[in-house]
């Protein structure tokens, strides 16, 4: 008996005994059409049965940004996988320790790349903890309103390229139509589109000129239409539904001890939200929901940030109307950057912005502080020990994306490979902040 | 419930367990003896309601004594309470207690605090680096490394030759 009919034997008993079990005349003659284009094809095994690892990323656009996955296949299932983060680390919590607070800003403009704003109030406000410096209400309000937008930046990325994970890439131009528009926004707001640096300590950089309150109005105005429309578009499709519908469920108790944050864990019914936790910013004024879902699948997580998106249209509506009138920063020049018109015509104004650029505010020696807020992806919070000078003397950065993709590696488990980028798209982690 | 009782509570549990308690701009912090850490997270894990660990932070007090501290920061959900828990250990046994099997995702953070400041953790079921590769030797957080880094401590991959023609 020559190769080719042993191999055809070995094959034709395969398909007998294999998973093929619809169209089996179709695929029998798919594989001895195979087999008589390549003669010394080998037929180890069914190709379902057999294991074998797949790397994903670090380079792989579904990843969003340098995750790497190392998964072991068990056919189409994933039996075990590694998460290996770190390929976007630059250290920049050594770097904070060689910085004074406000100089360390532009760096956290850089974590989270998708929503700049929230990691500038998030650091601003740690130190303002830290130093005692109080916040005049304007820039509280500025800041709340910045803070949303950023959330809605965010999202809109996250659904948009969600949408195109599960295989739809239209809608991902939609979403970037409207980011695009609160880019244009924060070009009105704070002069720089993406990284911001806007916040200042002690209060904000600059006020809301008529034109960005105006652009913001008109933007809110048109949002919640497209936020309609799109949910008209998904809420019912067969294709979403059936790629998200019972996809990487997480119980409550099970998200709490794989640390789940933000969304993902308000999808699994927990309802931990920071700003209604510990209100900060304006947070105890404004009237809000927090969306929760006890579902725990990645169906829920859309809802969530859909539901979340809609809450933050009514926060800034609620935000301009109330928006009080007076001074954006603190006035003491020893805890906050004077006046650039001060600066400019005042000796003591250049003496204390020179001041403030070398030494910077300075908290007492030991205290210590942890600020948190509720950023786009989960809690981002700053732990600051100071030793009494304007540098930090540890600054431990608590990254929600860090604790989100910890979390996917137990999620992965169990779930289809093709599933994958669908999951990851779910808990959209961010590897800037993930990796500091 | 109020952190006075949780500290009551503590105390009547584990007497020996609890070195300091220090409260300071509205935030309490418990200084814990190192060996008793995972005692403690376990008692306020199941009879406290502190049922999420929010971060692990590791610093370099660059003292000769106790020179490394982590910084534990735990949240009470159902009572609205965040309590942050301490630990100090020495430069030449930088060991504490792994709390993985009270919190499960102390995991990584404490990968991060093997990584960047050269603490082991007992009982730590998958001790690795988590940023740096594991062919890195130095702890880049410890105040004795450089800002700029150690020449030579990373291998890179060759450049590859530029072409004949």
């Amino acid at each position: 008996m020559d190769t080719l009919t042993r191999t055809r034997r070995r094959l034709e008993a395969l398909i007998e005994e294999s998973h093929l079990e619809i169209w089996r005349e179709h695929n029998r003659a798919l594989l001895r059409r195979l087999e008589s284009k390549h003669s010394s094809v080998e037929f180890i095994g069914d190709a379902l049965s057999t294991e074998m690892v797949l790397n994903i990323g670090p380079q792989h656009p579904a990843t969003h940004g340098v995750l790497r996955v190392v998964a072991r296949l068990d056919g189409e299932i994933i039996r075990s996988c590694v998460i290996d983060i770190g390929y976007l680390h630059r250290g920049i919590e050594k770097v904070a320790e060689y910085k004074t607070f406000q100089e360390f800003m532009p760096y956290t403009d850089r974590m989270d790349y998708l929503s700049p704003y929230s990691n500038n109030v998030a650091l601003c406000l740690a130190v303002e903890k830290l130093a005692q410096i109080e916040v005049p209400e304007r820039a509280q309000y500025i800041r709340t309103i910045a803070c949303e937008l950023a959330r809605l930046l965010a999202h809109l990325l996250w659904l948009g390229s969600m949408v195109m994970d599960a295989g739809a890439v239209s809608m991902f131009l939609w979403t970037f139509r409207e980011r695009e528009k609160i880019y244009d926004i924060f070009d009105l707001i704070a002069g720089a589109r993406l990284t911001v640096s806007h916040c200042r300590i002690g209060g904000v950089a600059s006020d809301l000129t008529p034109e960005a309150i105006e652009a913001i109005r008109a933007f809110i105005r048109n949002f919640p239409r497209e936020l309609r429309a799109w949910e008209k578009l998904l809420n019912k499709n067969r294709i979403w539904l059936e790629r998200n519908e019972g996809i990487g469920v997480v119980s409550a108790e099970r998200a709490l001890e794989l640390g789940l944050t933000g969304p993902n864990l308000r999808a699994s019914g927990v309802p931990y939200d920071v700003r209604t936790f510990e209100p900060y910013l304006v947070y105890d004024r404004v009237e809000f929901e927090v969306p929760v879902r006890t579902e725990g699948d990645n169906l829920a997580r859309y809802y969530v940030r859909m539901e979340e998106m809609r809450q933050s249209v009514r926060i800034i509506e609620q935000c301009l109307q109330q928006l009080p009138p007076g001074p954006i920063r603190n006035e003491n020049a020893k805890l906050s950057y004077p006046d650039k018109q001060e600066v400019y015509y005042s000796m003591e104004g250049l003496i204390h912005d020179f001041m403030y650029t070398h030494w910077g505010v300075c908290p007492p020696k030991g205290a210590e502080v942890y600020a948190a807020i509720e950023a786009p992806k989960g809690e981002l919070g700053f732990y600051i020990q100071s030793d009494g000078t304007g540098f930090p003397w540890r600054l431990k950065i608590r990254s929600p994306s860090f604790c989100n993709i910890q979390a996917l590696e137990s999620i992965l488990e169990g779930a289809m490979v093709s599933d994958v980028v669908v999951l990851i798209g779910g808990l959209d982690p961010v590897m800037g902040e993930a990796d500091k | 419930m109020t952190f006075d009782e949780v500290i009551a509570h503590l105390e009547a549990r584990l007497p020996d367990a609890i070195c300091e308690v220090r409260r300071a701009l509205g935030e309490t912090t418990i200084l814990v003896r190192a060996e008793r850490i995972r005692d403690v997270c376990a008692v306020l894990k199941s009879e406290l309601g502190f049922n999420y660990l929010v971060d692990i932070a590791a610093v370099d007090r660059f003292t000769s004594e106790e020179r490394f501290e982590l910084v534990y920061n735990l949240l009470a959900l159902a009572h609205g309470l965040r309590l942050r828990l301490k630990v100090r250990c020495e430069e030449s046994h930088p060991v504490v207690p792994s709390i993985t099997a009270v919190y499960p995702n102390a995991n990584w953070h404490e990968r991060e605090a093997w990584d960047m400041m050269g603490i082991r953790f007992e009982g730590h079921p998958d001790l690795r680096r988590i940023y740096m590769p594991e062919d890195f030797r130095y702890h880049p957080l410890r105040k004795d490394f450089p800002l700029l880094g150690i020449p030579g401590s990373l291998p890179l991959p060759e450049k590859p030759e530029a072409s004949r023609n």
